[in-house]
C-alpha cells in the first residue's frame, strides 16, 4: 500500500488542475465541492498508505518512494522522493483529515463570494505543497514545499485584496517568510558543502564527520527558517495580519498546518539538534520567549481572530519549547492536538463571524450562545481544551511539554507555567466576550461600520444573529470530538499510542525525563489547577464587562510595539537607501555613466569634426600630412635597419 | 661621364616641394592646377633619370603616358573650372566649402 | 667662400667627369625651372604665372635632352608648353580670372606656416633618403637598354609598340573619353536657348588648330558670363 504514496501528493495537485481550467464553469458551489472531493480522497489514500506503513514491522519504519531525478546538475544530485515513516505520515493524516474539514466549512463560509472557485484552487495547491513539505525525503523537495506554503498563504492572505489591509497583509506575510526562507537557503547551502547530498538519511549518517560547529551553524539557520514560517520571536507580526484572509484560510493555514511546517522540520532534523546542544537551547529558549511575549498580547486584543493568531504563536512557542528540550514526542502531541482545537476555535470563530454578518470586533459580539448553541458547544470545547483544562486533551499534550521542560531547563518551565496561566485567562476572556454578557451587536446594527470584510446585509436591518448549516457545523463537531478524546492517544498501554508510533522516529535522541510517577502528578495537578483557576477569573472578570482598560494596556495591545520598532530600525532607513539610489544613484551615477559615454562620444565627435573645414586647400594640407609621415616612418626603417 | 643622377633628382624633388607649397597656398584654381603640372614634371624628371641610371626604356616609357594623361586630365579639369566657375568669375578655391562638417 | 663653392658644388660635379658643357647646361637649365617654379608661385596674375610655366617646361625639357631623352623633350614642348599651356591660357581668358588675387591675405587659420613646415619637412626627408640610403635596387634594363647607341625614338616606339601596346590603347581610349568628359562639362544647359559654343575645353590635345577655331568664339561668348539661368553651385549655403 505504500506505494500509493505519490498519490496523496498526486490528488491535490489534479484537484488544483481540475479547479484553473474548469472553475469558473463549475462555478458556486460545485467548484467547492469537486475540491474537497480530491482532498477527500487524499485522506483516504493516506490512511491506506498508514495501514501499509503499520505492515512494516518497527522499529524501523520508513518508505522512500522516488519519482524522477529531480535536479543533476554536476555533483548535487536530488531526487523527487518521498519518506514515509511514522512522523510524515501524523503529518499527513491530519493535514488531509482536517483540510478535508475545512474545505467542507468552506462551501458554505465563501458561499457568495465573487471568486469562489479561486478560492479552493489556492486551497488545493496549499495542500498539495504542504504535503509536498512533510513527505519530502531530502532537503530540497522540503523546500520546494516550503516555498509552496508560503505562496499559497500569500495568495490566500490577500484573497480579498481589493481591500488595501489585506493585500499588504499578504505582502508582509510574504517577505517575513523570505527573510526565513534565507536562513534556510543558507542551510541547505552549508549542508550541500559539508556533506554533498541533501537526502537526511545520507547528513544524518554523516554527522559524525562534518564537526559541530558546522551542525550548529545548520540548526541556527534552520531555525531562521523555522521562525520565519511559524511566526516565532523576532519574526511574528505577520501572523496577526494574516488574519485579513478568509476565516477557513486562517484555521488551516495558520492554525493547523503551514505554521506547524517548522516544527516538523525540527522534529526531521533532531539528530542535528541532538548534536548540537547549543542550538537546541536556542530553540528552547526562543520558543519559551515567544510563548509568554505572544500570551500577553493576545490577552489585550479586541479582534477575535488576532487573540486566536497571537495564541497559535504562543503555542507554537511551546512546541519548540518542547523541541528544544529533545522531548519530540510531546512537541508532535501537541501539534496534533492543537490542531484539532485551534481550527476548532477558528471554523467556531468564522461561524460567529458569519452569524453576526461579518462582524469581528469582540466588543461588539456579546451572549452568542443564546443565538448560536451548537457553535457555543464546541467552542467551549475548544476553550477549554486551550486552556488545559483536564481531562480534555490540551491538558495532557501541554503537562507533556511541561514536564520534560521542568526535567530540562527548569527557568524554562516556570516560563512555560506563566504561560499557560495566561493562555487559560485570555481564552476565557474571549469566550466571556463573545458568548456570554448582554447583546452588544444591536448597538452596532444600529449603527453600522465598516468593521468586516465583506457586507452581505442592507443597512438600516438589525439581524439576529444565527446558526449556521450543517456543512459548516459538522466539521466543528467532528473537531470538538477529537479536541476532547485526543488526549487518549498519550496512554501508553493503548496498543495505538502515539509514543509507540511515533517514538522510534527518534530514536535515542528523544529525551527521557526520569521523572518518577510523583513528580508527574505533582506537576499535573499545578498544571490542572492553575488551568481551571486563570479560567475562573478570566470568565469571572469578562463575561460581565466588556470594557475593563486596566487589563488592556496599549503596550501590549500594539504588540509590545515591534511594527513601529522595525519600521524605525528596519524600515525607515530602507526607504532612504532606496530614495537615495531613486534620486541620485539612477540619476547621476547610472545614467550619468550611460550619458558620459554617449557625451565623450559626441564631444569627440564634434572634436574631430573641426578637420572636416569644407576648404580643399586645407584637405590638401592633410595630404602632405600623411606624406610626411610615410617619409618618416621610411627614415625610421632606415636607421633602424 | 655626364651628370650624376643624383642631382637631377635633387632638383626634381625641390620642384615638387615647390609645386606642393603653391598648391596649398594659391587660392586662384588656375594656378592651383598649373602647380599640379609642376609636380607632375617634377615626377617626369625624375623617371627620366632613373630610365638612365637603371638603363631601362621603361621610364621614358612612363613619362610618355604620363603626358598623355596629364594631357587628358588638364582637358578634364579645365572643363570642370568652367562648369563651376562659369557665374563668379573671381571665384576662389576657397568658395567651395560646402561640404563643411 | 670660394672655398664653400668650391667644396659643396664644383668639385663634386667634376669629380663626376662630366663635360664642363653639360655642367654648365645643367645648371642653366635648373635655374630656369626654378625660377619658372617659384614664379608660378609667387606671380599674382594668372597670366604671368602661366607664362612661368611655360618657361619652367622649357627648362625641363632641355634637362631632358641631356639625359638623352630627345623624343620626349620634343614631346614635351609640344603637348606641355604647346598644348595644355595654351589650354590653360584659354580659359583664364574665358573666366575672365586674368584679375589678381591679394596673394598676401590667407583667409585660412595657419595655412601657411603649416604648409611651409610640412613641405621642408617632407623635402627634407625625401633629400636625406636620398642621400643615405641605396637609390637603385632593381634590376636593370628591364624594359629594354635606355642609353647605349641606337635612336633614342626607336628604343621609345618599339617599346610602346610591342612590349606596352595595350596601355597605348588604353590610353588612346582614354583621350576619347576625356574629351567626351569635357565636352559634357562644359556645356550650358539646353534651358538657356541660345547655345553657347560647345566647351572650350574639347580640344585636342594633338592639334592646336581647332583651340584657334574656338577662340573667336570664346571671346564672343564671354559676354555670357553673367547669364542667370546658368547653375551655380558655389553659392555660399549655410550648413
Amino acid at each position: 500500500m505504500a506505494h500509493l504514496t505519490y498519490l496523496i501528493v498526486l490528488l491535490p495537485l489534479v484537484g488544483f488542475a481540475v479547479q484553473v481550467l474548469l472553475g469558473r464553469r463549475l462555478g458556486d458551489p460545485q467548484a467547492g465541492v469537486v475540491a474537497t472531493i480530491f482532498v477527500a480522497a487524499s485522506f483516504v489514500v493516506s490512511v491506506m498508505v498508514f495501514f501499509g506503513l503499520l505492515h512494516i514491522q518497527a522499529p524501523v519504519r520508513s518508505y522512500t518512494q522516488t519519482l524522477y531525478t529531480f535536479l543533476p546538475v554536476g555533483g548535487l544530485h536530488v531526487n523527487a522522493a518521498f519518506t514515509v515513516d511514522p512522523l510524515s505520515m501524523t503529518m499527513v493524516l491530519f493535514i488531509t483529515g482536517i483540510s478535508t474539514l475545512i474545505h467542507l466549512y468552506s462551501i458554505s463560509y465563501m458561499k457568495g463570494d465573487r471568486d469562489y472557485p479561486k478560492f479552493f484552487l489556492y486551497m488545493n495547491l496549499f495542500v498539495a505543497s504542504m504535503l509536498i513539505l512533510v513527505l519530502g525525503s531530502n532537503m530540497l523537495v522540503t523546500f520546494v514545499g516550503w516555498e509552496g506554503v508560503g505562496a499559497c498563504s500569500y495568495w490566500l492572505i490577500s484573497f480579498w485584496f481589493t481591500r488595501d489591509s489585506a493585500a499588504s497583509a499578504g505582502k508582509k506575510a510574504f517577505i517575513y517568510n523570505r527573510i526565513g526562507d534565507v536562513g534556510f537557503l543558507l542551510a541547505i547551502f552549508l549542508t550541500f558543502d559539508r556533506v554533498h547530498s541533501l537526502e537526511y538519511s545520507t547528513v544524518f549518517a554523516h554527522i559524525g564527520s562534518i564537526g559541530s560547529a558546522n551542525i550548529t551553524a545548520i540548526c541556527l539557520l534552520l531555525l531562521v527558517g523555522v521562525v520565519g514560517k511559524s511566526a516565532q520571536i523576532p519574526l511574528f507580526p505577520w501572523l496577526a495580519d494574516a488574519m485579513e484572509g478568509p476565516t477557513p484560510v486562517s484555521a488551516l493555514i495558520h492554525a493547523a498546518t503551514m505554521v506547524t511546517a517548522g516544527v516538523y522540520l525540527l522534529c526531521r532534523v533532531n539528530p542535528l539538534l541532538h548534536a548540537s546542544p547549543d542550538a537546541a537551547l536556542t530553540v528552547a529558549i526562543v520558543g519559551a520567549a515567544t510563548a509568554f511575549v505572544a500570551a500577553t498580547i493576545a490577552c489585550a486584543q479586541n479582534d477575535i481572530k488576532k487573540v486566536l493568531a497571537y495564541s497559535t504563536v504562543s503555542q507554537l512557542g511551546y512546541m519548540f519549547l518542547a523541541i528544544g528540550c529533545g522531548a519530540y514526542t510531546a512537541a508532535i502531541f501537541l501539534m496534533v492536538v492543537h490542531a484539532f482545537f485551534k481550527g476548532l476555535l477558528f471554523l467556531g470563530a468564522g461561524s460567529a463571524i458569519h452569524g453576526l454578518h461579518d462582524e469581528q470586533d469582540l466588543k461588539r459580539m456579546g451572549n452568542l450562545r443564546a443565538y448560536m448553541p451548537l457553535t457555543f458547544i464546541t467552542f467551549a470545547v475548544g476553550w477549554l481544551a486551550i486552556a488545559a483544562v483536564p481531562p480534555l486533551s490540551g491538558f495532557w499534550a501541554k503537562g507533556s511539554v511541561l514536564e520534560n521542560a521542568w526535567a530540562a531547563h527548569p527557568a524554562l518551565w516556570a516560563v512555560g507555567i506563566v504561560t499557560a496561566a495566561l493562555t487559560a485567562y485570555y481564552m476565557s476572556r474571549l469566550t466571556g466576550l463573545a458568548f456570554f454578557g448582554g447583546d452588544r451587536w444591536p448597538e452596532v446594527a444600529a449603527h453600522p461600520t465598516t468593521g468586516g470584510p465583506v457586507a452581505h446585509h442592507a443597512e438600516g436591518a438589525i439581524p439576529e444573529p444565527h446558526e449556521s448549516g450543517w456543512i459548516m457545523t459538522v466539521p466543528l463537531f467532528i473537531l470538538a470530538f477529537f479536541a476532547a478524546v485526543g488526549g487518549l492517544m498519550a496512554t501508553s498501554n493503548v496498543h495505538f499510542s502515539l509514543s509507540n508510533w511515533v517514538d522510534p522516529v527518534f530514536g535515542g535522541n528523544l529525551y527521557d525525563d526520569h521523572l518518577s510517577s510523583a513528580a508527574v502528578w505533582a506537576l499535573g495537578t499545578v498544571d490542572g489547577a492553575i488551568a481551571v483557576v486563570a479560567v475562573f477569573i478570566g470568565l469571572r472578570l469578562w463575561s460581565t464587562r466588556a470594557d475593563r482598560p486596566a487589563l488592556e494596556a496599549d503596550f501590549l495591545g500594539r504588540s509590545w510595539y515591534i511594527d513601529e520598532v522595525y519600521d524605525t530600525v528596519l524600515g525607515r532607513p530602507s526607504e532612504r537607501l532606496a530614495a537615495f539610489c531613486a534620486d541620485v544613484i539612477d540619476p547621476k551615477v547610472i545614467d550619468g555613466a550611460v550619458n558620459g559615454v554617449a557625451t565623450v562620444v559626441r564631444r569627440s565627435g564634434a572634436l574631430a569634426r573641426r578637420t572636416q573645414t569644407g576648404y580643399v586647400r586645407n584637405y590638401l594640407l592633410g595630404i602632405v600630412l600623411g606624406t610626411v609621415l610615410v617619409l618618416a616612418f621610411a627614415l625610421t626603417r632606415l636607421w633602424w635597419s | 661621364m655626364t651628370i650624376a643622377g643624383a642631382w637631377y633628382l635633387g632638383l626634381a624633388a625641390v620642384l615638387f616641394s615647390i609645386g606642393a607649397l603653391g598648391l596649398l597656398i594659391r587660392r586662384n584654381v588656375l594656378v592651383m592646377f598649373m602647380c599640379v603640372e609642376l609636380m607632375l614634371n617634377a615626377a617626369n624628371l625624375t623617371f627620366v633619370t632613373f630610365a638612365r641610371m637603371m638603363n631601362d626604356i621603361g621610364g621614358q616609357v612612363l613619362v610618355f603616358f604620363v603626358l598623355v594623361v596629364a594631357a587628358a586630365e588638364v582637358v578634364v579639369g579645365l572643363g570642370i573650372v568652367v562648369a563651376i566657375f562659369r557665374r563668379r568669375a573671381n571665384a576662389t578655391a576657397d568658395d567651395l566649402h560646402l561640404m563643411k562638417g | 667662400m670660394l672655398n664653400l663653392l668650391n667644396g659643396v658644388i664644383i668639385a663634386p660635379l667634376a669629380a663626376t667627369h662630366a663635360s664642363w658643357s653639360d655642367i654648365g647646361t645643367f645648371a642653366v637649365a635648373a635655374a630656369v625651372v626654378l625660377a619658372g617654379a617659384i614664379g608660378v608661385v609667387i606671380a599674382r596674375n594668372p597670366v604671368h604665372a602661366a607664362l612661368m610655366l611655360v618657361m619652367t617646361l622649357f627648362g625641363i625639357a632641355v634637362l631632358f635632352v641631356l639625359q638623352r631623352a630627345d623624343f620626349l623633350a620634343a614631346v614635351q614642348v609640344i603637348v606641355y608648353a604647346g598644348a595644355i599651356v595654351v589650354l590653360f591660357l584659354f580659359v583664364i581668358m574665358f573666366l575672365g580670372v586674368d584679375k589678381t588675387e591679394s596673394v598676401r591675405a590667407e583667409p585660412l587659420r595657419g595655412q601657411r606656416p603649416l604648409a611651409a613646415g610640412l613641405v621642408a619637412l617632407g623635402l627634407a626627408g625625401v633629400l636625406i633618403l636620398g642621400l643615405v640610403s641605396h637609390w637603385t635596387t632593381g634590376k636593370a634594363s628591364v624594359a629594354g637598354a635606355a642609353n647605349g647607341p641606337g635612336s633614342n625614338v626607336f628604343k621609345l616606339g618599339r617599346s610602346v609598340f610591342t612590349t606596352y601596346l595595350f596601355p597605348f590603347e588604353i590610353t588612346s581610349a582614354l583621350l576619347v573619353i576625356a574629351v567626351v568628359g569635357a565636352v559634357v562639362l562644359a556645356r550650358r544647359p539646353p534651358s538657356t536657348g541660345s547655345d553657347g559654343p560647345d566647351a572650350i575645353g574639347a580640344t585636342d590635345t594633338a592639334g592646336a588648330t581647332g583651340a584657334i577655331d574656338a577662340t573667336g568664339e570664346t571671346l564672343d561668348a564671354a559676354g555670357d558670363i553673367t547669364d542667370p539661368t546658368t547653375e551655380t553651385i558655389d553659392e555660399e549655403v549655410a550648413p
